[in-house]
């Protein structure tokens, strides 16, 4: 292997000439091609890798074939679906592909506007003929290749609904990204197993202290002291986004964009009837694309609310994933769940067993007269760490003093409203 | 005795079989290409399904050192990497200072020599053994680990190559063979993924997994593992916090061949369920009623199979 290994010149690259004439080595390249614009991180570094794999493996076996392109293209799980598709579909006749798009983009256009959930197959057909986009009638001939998935469309649980947010006025949005400038949560720091120079004299850091000896010659050995470095824990926000919580949902979004940018290992979660993962969109720099593309991908805007079945997901499809390093969550809801709590509680129980702490801030607690009577609110509470009554979230400012003031109010809020139970 | 690398994809394959690893061809293809290429494999999947153990067979199989480094929150370079002896390097100080036979730079070149060095596995890993073969390193559940480290994994995987300050560059004359696994608690960055070939660790099919019983669990009636490979994937199914992987599938065979069972029965699963599922919710659900009705499912099948 170390003949072929680490070398200066790939051994790949040498044998290319053998294959000279052959369209393998070119098609490779626009197989790679196609996956990139699926959104794959296919560079040309990959594609070389690719070809040199296959060079070592053979075409002999489609099989082998496939796994070879696979190990090389692939990088995380979910793109699997997507390489599988463009496999099948680019290693084949080019021809009967040729004839597909010519079927299948019309159609798959026109309905893109119904889709909810955005079938990958789209992303590999567009990838394959970016030009051939103008839609014909979608309800012409179907290829049994492509099922377009419409059948989130007609749950009547829910209320599809984009969300505008092109009327907010310019002083709203001024202000909000003044008090965004200011904006840092108040969660503490925790200690890490790394360490870092410090003047306290607790720890003796033996690599400083004789590198310093050696300095002085070796006579004196002036002691050098480390301590822990502190980390802010990785954040996970889980934000609920039902009608009910419509007012507050444009400022909250402005909220979650600010922490998300402010520190590292932040992962946002929108949920109204299903969940949905933001974090990347939301890790834009800029607010205005960030909220447009959060706006694009999630399809439950101001419907109603199942808390436990996102929570169910949440717990099975992510919580190992974003809370495995000691996580702080904040759970944003106002608890007025559509099931009337039904699972809730499990599923409460187990988010809270799985992540350092649990910080709720419910929006309803403005109100003085406010009573946990809600079967949601009820299922929620026994659960949680920190129940934070955010008085006002329509002004981001007083958000801020809320959670700035967490020390001093978090146990009272915390025992009055269980007592009151 | 060195061993050669497989030449081809079947002779990986049949290597890993002759190491009682039962492995997909896909599987075998990856690790034949990391071979072959000189890369790190990377393995991802859930907890138990076999990924260290490639690691493991691999080593054995190719008459190689098995170097592991277990990841874990906080790891830095004195602890995966090197550290300085420092009480030698004390001890030498005073001694040449008594003996006042030194000038400053030698002494401050002899005592961050190779001699005062104390080796961890990332360094130990870049020397070959007495055969002069490169050892295989094992980098377990690097998700465990931090980021700062991963950025650090970096030099080392693409390079080969470690810098200490004091001695300067070590490079591996002979890379060493690398498989990196990860539980996928958290994603691990796409840089280091690129430098690897990735393979997704499935659950394995029920053929798959009957096999894997077979080499694992010689003992176990041939019934009995039918039963319970049908019902572990049955399981699998289900909505469950964690799913059994194929550890779990040979801890339990191996738990009924201890209590001489030759036959599933509610109550030995109810018994034994802990060797399955590792999460009280998941026990509460499965027990009792559930079981059995799985178990109805599963010796209707297997019977309607045979007749």
């Amino acid at each position: 292997m170390t003949e072929t290994g680490n070398g200066a010149t790939p051994p790949g690259l040498a044998l290319l000439d053998q294959l000279e004439g052959s369209k393998l080595v070119p098609n490779i390249m626009h197989f790679g091609r196609v996956l990139r614009s699926t959104g794959m991180p296919v560079g040309p570094g990959k594609i070389l890798d690719a070809v040199q794999a296959v060079l070592v493996v053979g075409i002999s076996s489609r099989r082998d074939f496939y796994w070879s392109l696979h190990a090389v293209f692939v990088n995380r799980h979910d793109q699997h679906d997507i390489f599988d598709q463009a496999f099948h579909i680019f290693w084949r006749d080019p021809h009967l592909l040729e004839r597909m798009l010519g079927l299948l983009i019309p159609q798959i256009s026109g309905e893109e506007e119904l889709a909810p959930e955005e079938p990958p197959n789209r992303r590999v057909m567009e990838a394959m003929n970016p030009d051939n986009k103008d839609g014909k009638d979608p309800e012409e001939e179907k290829e049994p290749e492509i099922d377009v998935e419409a059948t989130m469309t007609a749950s009547s649980n829910e209320l599809l609904q984009k969300m505008d947010f092109e009327d907010m006025s310019a002083e709203e949005i001024s202000k909000a990204k003044t008090a965004i400038a200011r904006m840092r949560l108040p969660i503490h720091e925790i200690p890490t197993r790394r360490y870092q120079h410090s003047q306290r004299q607790v720890r003796i850091d033996m690599r400083a202290t004789l590198r310093a000896a050696l300095r002085s010659g070796g006579s004196v050995i002036p002691l050098q002291y480390r301590k822990r470095r502190r980390r802010p824990p990785p954040l996970v926000i889980l934000c609920d986004i039902s009608g009910s919580m419509g007012r507050y949902t444009r400022m909250l979004l402005h909220f979650m964009h600010a922490i998300t940018n402010d520190r590292d290992r932040v992962s946002t979660f929108l949920f109204g009837t299903r969940l949905t993962n933001v974090t990347r969109h939301l890790r834009n720099k800029d607010i205005d694309i960030a909220v447009n593309k959060c706006t694009e991908t999630v399809e439950d805007w101001s419907g109603g609310t199942r808390i436990g079945e996102s929570l169910a997901d949440f717990n099975r499809f992510w919580s190992r994933r974003v809370l495995g390093q000691g996580a702080v969550l904040l759970l944003i809801s106002d608890g007025l769940d559509r099931d009337a709590g039904r699972g809730l509680n499990i599923e409460m129980e187990r988010l809270h067993k799985s992540c350092r702490r649990l910080i709720w801030l419910n929006p309803l607690l403005r109100f003085d007269g406010f009573e946990p009577k809600s079967q949601g609110i009820r299922a929620i509470l026994p659960h949680v760490d920190e129940f934070r009554p955010v008085h006002n979230l329509e002004s981001l400012t007083e958000l801020i003093q809320a959670l700035n003031s967490q020390l001093i109010r978090r146990q009272e809020g915390m025992s009055e409203w269980l007592q009151a139970m | 005795m060195s061993v050669p690398l497989p030449e081809s994809i079947e002779a990986t394959q049949e290597m890993l079989s002759k190491g009682h690893y039962v492995a997909d061809r896909s599987l075998a293809t990856a690790l034949y290409l990391a071979l072959k290429l000189g890369r790190p494999l990377f393995l991802e999947g859930e907890a138990g399904v076999g990924k260290t153990e490639i690691a493991k067979v691999l080593s054995e199989m190719l008459n190689r050192r098995l170097i592991r480094l277990q990841c874990y929150e906080g790891l830095d370079v004195s602890s995966a990497v090197y550290e300085w002896n420092y009480s030698r390097q004390m001890i030498d100080i005073r001694i040449s200072e008594a003996a006042g036979d030194r000038d400053r730079e030698q002494m401050e070149k002899d005592i961050f020599s190779e001699e005062f060095l104390i080796k961890r596995p990332l360094l130990q890993a870049l020397e070959a053994d007495l055969s002069g073969m490169p050892p295989v390193l094992l980098i377990d559940e690097l998700d465990r680990t931090d980021e700062p480290f991963e950025a650090f994994l970096l030099e080392v995987l693409s390079d080969f190559q470690v810098t200490i300050p004091e001695i300067g560059t070590i490079t591996a004359d002979k890379p060493p063979l690398v498989i990196i696994t990860s539980n996928r608690t958290r994603e691990i960055h796409d840089a280091i993924k690129r430098r690897c070939f990735y393979y997704w660790v499935d659950y394995p099919d029920s053929t798959r997994e009957l096999q894997i019983l077979a080499v694992k669990v010689p003992n176990a009636d041939k019934d009995l593992s039918r039963q319970i490979v049908a019902f572990v994937q049955r399981l699998r199914n289900m909505d469950l916090f964690k799913l059994p992987g194929v550890a779990e599938t040979i801890d339990w065979t191996n738990a009924l061949v201890q209590l001489d069972k030759i036959d599933l029965d509610p109550e030995t699963v109810n018994d034994t369920l802990g060797t399955l599922l590792k999460y009280q919710d998941d026990i509460e659900k499965i027990k009792g009623s559930e079981a059995a009705n799985l178990l109805g499912q599963v010796k209707a099948d297997l019977a309607a199979r045979q007749s």
